[in-house]
This record gives C-alpha cells, structure tokens and sequence, in this order.
C-alpha cells in the first residue's frame, strides 16, 4: 500500500511553569491512502495534541521532535508557511470543540467561503453553490438560511457539523476528525458517518478518527491504535483488536463503556486511579499504578512496543491470553 | 406538532420541577421567528434523574436555558419547589439562581480563558459568598478530587492547557459548587471517554444519593441515558414525542422518531452489521414546520389525519406515553 503519513520517535512537549509536560512520547504510526485510522484513549492521553502536531498546529510553549513525513515530504523540516501549505487540500481537521474553531462574530457561509475561494481558487458564486450542498450534506436544515448566521445562533450539534463541512470543503487527503460527532445525535451521526466514509471511497480520503466511542470505532476504522500517557500502547486491525486485545488498559477501558444490552440503573465500571501526571514520566510501565496485572517489573522497566507476525503491536510485558 | 398534552404531569407527587406550556422562541429575521421550543410540559420529582434525548437542534439546550431563565421563555410557567421563577426578578430571581445549576454543552469555551482554574471554580462560591478564602480554598481542592482531577497539578494552571475531557470536569465542578438542587447537564459527558465518563456518570450519581441532588440530563447517548435515568423525555422539532423510563423505550418505543433513533445505535462489536432504519428525507424547516404531527415529513406511518391534527400525549403502558396518532406496537 502506498503510505501518506509517516510519524517516527515524534514527540511533543509544553514548556509549563511546573516543568515539561511530555504530551506525546515516540510515536511511530505509519498511514496508508485511504485508510482509517481510530485513536482510542482516555482524556488527556495526548490524542488531539498528536493530531494537532502533525497538522503543525502547536503554541510557540510547544517543542515538537521527531519526523514526520506526508506523501513522502518531511513536514518537520519545512517551515511554518510552508507546512501552512498543506492545509484544506493536503490535510483539515476537524476540531473537538466547535465554537472555539469558528470565529463568532463572522457569518457561517463566509467561514466556509473562505478556503473554497482562497484554496481551490473558486469564483464567489461557486463557492456559495458549493457550501450550500456541503451543508445538505451534513444534514443542515434550510441551508440558504444557515449560510447568513452567526455560530452563536445554531445548536451545539449543528455547529460541529458546520466544522466538519469546513474541514471536508476541499476534500483533503488526510482528515483528521477529533472528536468529530460527540455532540450529534445517532441519526444524525449515523449519516454524517456515512458521508464521511462515502468521502472516502470517492476520493480515497484518508482519515484519523479521533473518538472514544467504540461502537463508532468499531463501523469506521481499519485499524485502531490505543494511547496511553501520550504513548502509543496497542495497535491493530480493528477486528483483531476487538476480538483479542493485549492490553489490560485496553481492556479497562472496553469494560467501562456502558452498552444498551445491559440494564437500567447499574452503577457503571471505572478505571480506577488516574492518568499520571505528564511531567514527571513513570520510570517502568505507565498503566503500571492502575493495573491488576502490575508486578515489581513493570513499575521497574519500560515494556518495549512488540509487533506480532500478524501487525498487532501492544506495549506490556504481561499480554492478556500470553504474548504470541 | 410532534406532540402536546400533560396527561404524563404528576403533579399529587409533588415534584421539584414543573414546567407547563413552555415556549422560546429566537428571532430569524424581522419577520419570522423560530420556536425552538413549542409548548412543552413536563415534570421531574425530587431525586430523579430525566433524561432528555432528540435529534440535533430539536431545542433541548434551548430547553435546558430555559429552566435557568436563560433567556426568559416567551410563555409557560416553570415552577421549582412550588414558586413559578417565572414570575420572580431582581432579588427574589437572583436568590433562586444558585439552586439550579447547568453544566453548558461547549465546556472548554463555557470557561475564562485567562482564569487560572481554581479561580474558575472559586468565582461563584466568592459570588455568593460561601465562606473565608481559605475554607473556598478546602472546599475547591475538594470539588477538583471529587470530579478525578489532583488539584495540585491542576490549580494554578488555564483552560487551554487541559484536554477537552479536563475540561468539561472543571466545569462540573463549578457547577457543583454551590450545591444545587436541581443541576441541568447538557452533554456532560459527550467530551469524555468511556473511563472518564463512567467516573463522572458515577460522581453525578452519588451526589444524588449525597445531596439529594435531581438531575435533568441532556444527551446524545442512549446507552449513558440508560445507565442513568429513571425517566427519559424525547424531543423532535420543538416538542415532546414520548416519555417513558429508559428500559420501557429502548424495549417498546411507541413513537416512530424514538424507533428509528434507538435503531441508529452503533455497536461497539466490528463483526456487526450496521442496522439500517434510517431517519430519511430532509430535516424539516424550524421556521416553518410541518403542521399536524412534525415529524410526518419522515415518517413512514404518516396519514392524512397526522398533517392535520397535532397527536396529543396518550398512555400507551402504565408511566409510558406517546404522542402519535399511531404508535408502534409490537
Ligand atoms: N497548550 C497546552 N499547554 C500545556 N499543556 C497542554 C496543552 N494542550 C494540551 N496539554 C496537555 O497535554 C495532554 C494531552 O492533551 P490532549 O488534548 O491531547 O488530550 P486528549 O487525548 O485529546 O484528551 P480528550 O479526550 O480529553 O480530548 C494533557 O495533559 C493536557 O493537559
Ligand atoms: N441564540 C440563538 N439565536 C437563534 N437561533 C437559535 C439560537 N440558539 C439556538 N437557536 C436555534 O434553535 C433551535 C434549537 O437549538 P438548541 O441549541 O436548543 O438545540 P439542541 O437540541 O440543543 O441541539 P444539539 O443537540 O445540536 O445541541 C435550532 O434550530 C437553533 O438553530
Ligand atoms: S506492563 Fe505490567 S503494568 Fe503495564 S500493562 Fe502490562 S501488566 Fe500492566
Ligand atoms: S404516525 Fe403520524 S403522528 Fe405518529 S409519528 Fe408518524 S406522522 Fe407523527
Ligand atoms: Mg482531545
Ligand atoms: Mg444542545
């Protein structure tokens, strides 16, 4: 398969009054065209901080190290501008929280103008013609009408759709969707999924689909990779990793997800403890203070990442069902 | 209209809130207008949890606002431990404001940037004056462990140094401040992942038991609604289609917009196939519309009667009602 993304020993840290704080730690993650990708993991573990990062959108309190290379070009070596580039056509992304990526005081249709007439090159009028049917595909109601408002006057859910036309306006090749449905309801999200995977097939867009709901993990990726700490912790083909999952955090964090089969009124299973705090590192293995399996090992040594002959990767010494 | 009535108000079992014939309407241009909410009842007695569910923009934020008197509804009457607050201002609405509490959908925006998050949690016991500075210091530290964050790593730090999920739990801890009575949660916990999310559902949920809290419960998630609630309200379009308790709706919903909703769930399991009731068609104009039944535009059962006559709530099982002329049986 041809690769788009390649990540390799990339790590971002801020620069905080209380020390380093190490958000993302050696990540290697390599993407093909066309792929889907989930990332998985608890909040705070450094999910959108990598997707941020690789798109370059990082606060100067950042430091980023390490590669990483899109369609062959090392992106951390081009500059600020340069990267810039990219945006729309190359890479978009799809933000976690909707109101704080729109501009509040400028009209929805003018937003999503914007990269149509700057980045494609559009006419005014095609760009108009062409957001209103971006916003029919996402399921707008009365779609002329939404084109003359401000993002303080549609609901939260229509405000994330919004963000996701923007981001799908210049049919990327990469999408990073952070997030990208957590306030639709299914219906709704169940057709903008649809859109996004039609997207995919008729442009053979690429997506990184950052979510913690595994039922939507389970539709729409490929492949899934867990992080823990800002590291990654288990990879795999989406079926595998469902079928047969390494990692006692993973499996920690299926357990705590509330499912319809089960009844009315349960009190609902935790992760006990929480995540470290990012800047001062575990020295052995960083689930290691939240892990029923944890021995004198673990809190002593790092578990190196190991891949399977079948490309499952985990990153513990004591696999669920022993290493293979 | 989707639905009206009041034969679901149980009004002998004296509860916390009242709300009668609720409307909020927003101004789209100098002449129309949209009713984002139209004429909505419902109530919810002392320690329960409700939940309200709907399709994108059917007004349950709105709704949720409402409550608080943010803005003042256009008509109706909400009434909580028997004074209608729409009939208070000044003083008398200000002394009732901290007894009812919302966690507001966008939490990482909801928050001062420039505030450091201890003082984010301070600002409204210092508003209320809830003691010294240095017992709303104990009592901070404490709401921060209470929503799972370690407040010396977190005090002095700012909104957007925190994930999205970090975020929203700063802002429930704010919230719980005050100690309400009533909280209204709008997507509390949709930025959360599933660990988190329980730790918070878990939180909210011993706090009832603590505080004798009553929570109104805005969600997009059916299986967190199913955990949660003991009574569960959907929303179409501005209105009511059913109320039932979650195990009653999710086993036999009786409304075809409840159906089709419940179907859409996506299961957590690759090997399943994607369930394919769909909500078809195109969403329906807010400002005008559909009359009689307002999802008829994308209901499969629609008849001549439901474009003409708006369905009223009727009980279909014993706590279960619907507004449809005809419900889904099974
Ligand atoms: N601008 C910043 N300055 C300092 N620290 C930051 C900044 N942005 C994020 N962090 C920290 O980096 C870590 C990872 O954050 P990130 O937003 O990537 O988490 P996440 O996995 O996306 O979580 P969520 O599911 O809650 O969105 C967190 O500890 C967070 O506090
Ligand atoms: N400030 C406002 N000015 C004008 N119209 C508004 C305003 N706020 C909401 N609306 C409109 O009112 C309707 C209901 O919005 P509301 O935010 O209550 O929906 P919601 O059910 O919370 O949706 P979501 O699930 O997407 O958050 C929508 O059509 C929306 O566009
Ligand atoms: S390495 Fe040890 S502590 Fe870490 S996940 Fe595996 S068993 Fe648990
Ligand atoms: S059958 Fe009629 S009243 Fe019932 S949901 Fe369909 S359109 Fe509405
Ligand atoms: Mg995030
Ligand atoms: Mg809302």
């Amino acid at each position: 398969m041809n690769q788009l993304l390649k990540l390799s020993d990339f790590s971002v840290s801020f620069t905080t009054p209380r020390g380093d704080l190490h958000a993302v730690r050696g990540v290697d993650l390599s993407v093909a065209k066309g792929e889907s990708i989930g990332i998985v993991g608890e909040s705070g573990s450094g999910k959108t901080v990598l997707s941020r990062a690789t798109m370059g959108l990082m606060p100067s309190t950042a430091t980023c190290t390490g590669s990483v290379e899109f369609n062959g070009v090392p992106l951390s070596d081009l500059s600020h501008a340069e990267v810039r580039n990219y945006w729309g056509t190359g890479m978009a992304m799809i933000f976690q929280d909707p109101l704080t990526s729109l501009n509040p005081v400028r009209r929805i249709g003018s937003q999503l103008m914007e990269g149509l007439i700057v980045r494609l090159g559009m006419s005014k009028d095609q760009a108009r013609a062409r957001s209103v049917e971006l916003l029919e595909r996402v399921r707008i109601p009365d779609p002329y009408a939404a084109m003359k408002k401000y993002p303080g006057e549609l609901s939260g859910g229509m405000r994330q759709r919004i963000v996701i036309a923007i981001a799908i306006a210049c049919t990327p090749e990469l999408l990073f969707a952070d997030e990208p449905t957590t306030a639709l309801d299914v219906t709704v999200q169940a057709q903008v999924l649809e859109l996004l995977a039609e997207l995919r097939q008729e442009f053979n867009m690429t997506m990184i689909l950052v979510t913690h709901d595994l039922g939507v993990v389970a539709g729409q990726t490929d492949r899934v990779v867990v992080m823990y700490a800002g590291e990654i912790v288990e990879a795999a083909a989406t079926k595998d990793l469902f079928a047969n999952m390494k990692m006692p955090y993973t499996e920690a964090l299926m357990k705590s997800i509330p499912r319809l089969d089960q009844s009315s009124g349960q009190r609902l299973r935790v992760i006990t403890g929480r995540l470290p705090d990012p800047t001062t590192p575990e020295p052995g293995c960083s689930f290691a203070p939240r892990c029923e399996y944890a021995t004198d090992k673990c809190r002593a040594e790092k578990p190196p990442l190991v891949t399977t002959q079948t490309g499952h990767q985990y990153r513990c010494f004591f696999p669920i069902g022993g290493s293979l | 209209m989707a639905g009206s009535g009041k034969l679901h108000l149980r009004l002998d079992s004296d509860p916390l809130l009242i709300v009668q014939d609720l409307v909020v309407q927003y101004k789209v241009n100098r002449k129309s207008f949209v009713s984002a909410v139209a004429g909505i009842s419902f109530d919810v007695l002392r320690g329960e949890t409700l939940a309200i569910v709907g399709e994108s923009g059917c007004g349950k934020s709105t709704l949720g606002k409402a409550i608080m008197q943010l803005p003042r509804p256009l008509g109706g009457t909400v009434v909580l431990d028997g004074v209608d607050i729409t009939a208070l201002d000044g003083n008398d609405l200000r002394d009732v404001r901290p007894k009812v509490q919302m966690i507001f959908q966008d939490a990482i925006s909801s928050l001062d940037p420039r505030l450091q998050v201890k003082n984010i949690i301070d600002e409204p016991l210092k508003v209320w004056k809830k003691g010294t500075a240095a017992e709303r210091s104990i009592k901070v530290d404490n709401l921060l462990n209470s929503v799972g964050l370690d407040p010396v790593v977190v005090r002095d730090r700012r909104p957007y140094e925190f994930s999205g999920g970090q975020c929203q739990r700063i802002s429930i801890a704010r919230a719980i401040a005050l100690d309400p009575v009533l909280l209204v949660c709008d997507e509390p916990v949709s930025a959360l992942d599933v660990s988190i999310q329980a730790q918070i559902l878990n939180l909210l949920q011993d706090m009832k038991e603590k505080l004798g809290l009553t929570l109104i419960f805005i969600s997009h998630d059916l299986a967190v609604v199913k955990a949660v609630s003991t009574r569960v309200l959907v929303m179409y379009l501005g209105k009511i289609c059913e109320v039932a308790t979650p195990d009653d709706l999710y086993a036999h919903p009786a409304h075809h917009y409840s159906r089709a909703l419940i179907a859409a769930v996506p299961i957590p399991d690759p090997e399943v196939g994607v369930d394919k009731i769909r909500v078809t068609g195109e969403p329906p104009s807010p400002v005008n519309p559909p009359s009689g039944c307002r999802f008829r535009t994308r209901c499969e059962s629609a008849s001549q009667r439901c474009a003409t006559e708006e369905p009223q709530l009727q009980e279909v099982g014993l706590g279960h009602f619907v507004a449809c002329h005809h419900p889904v049986t099974n």
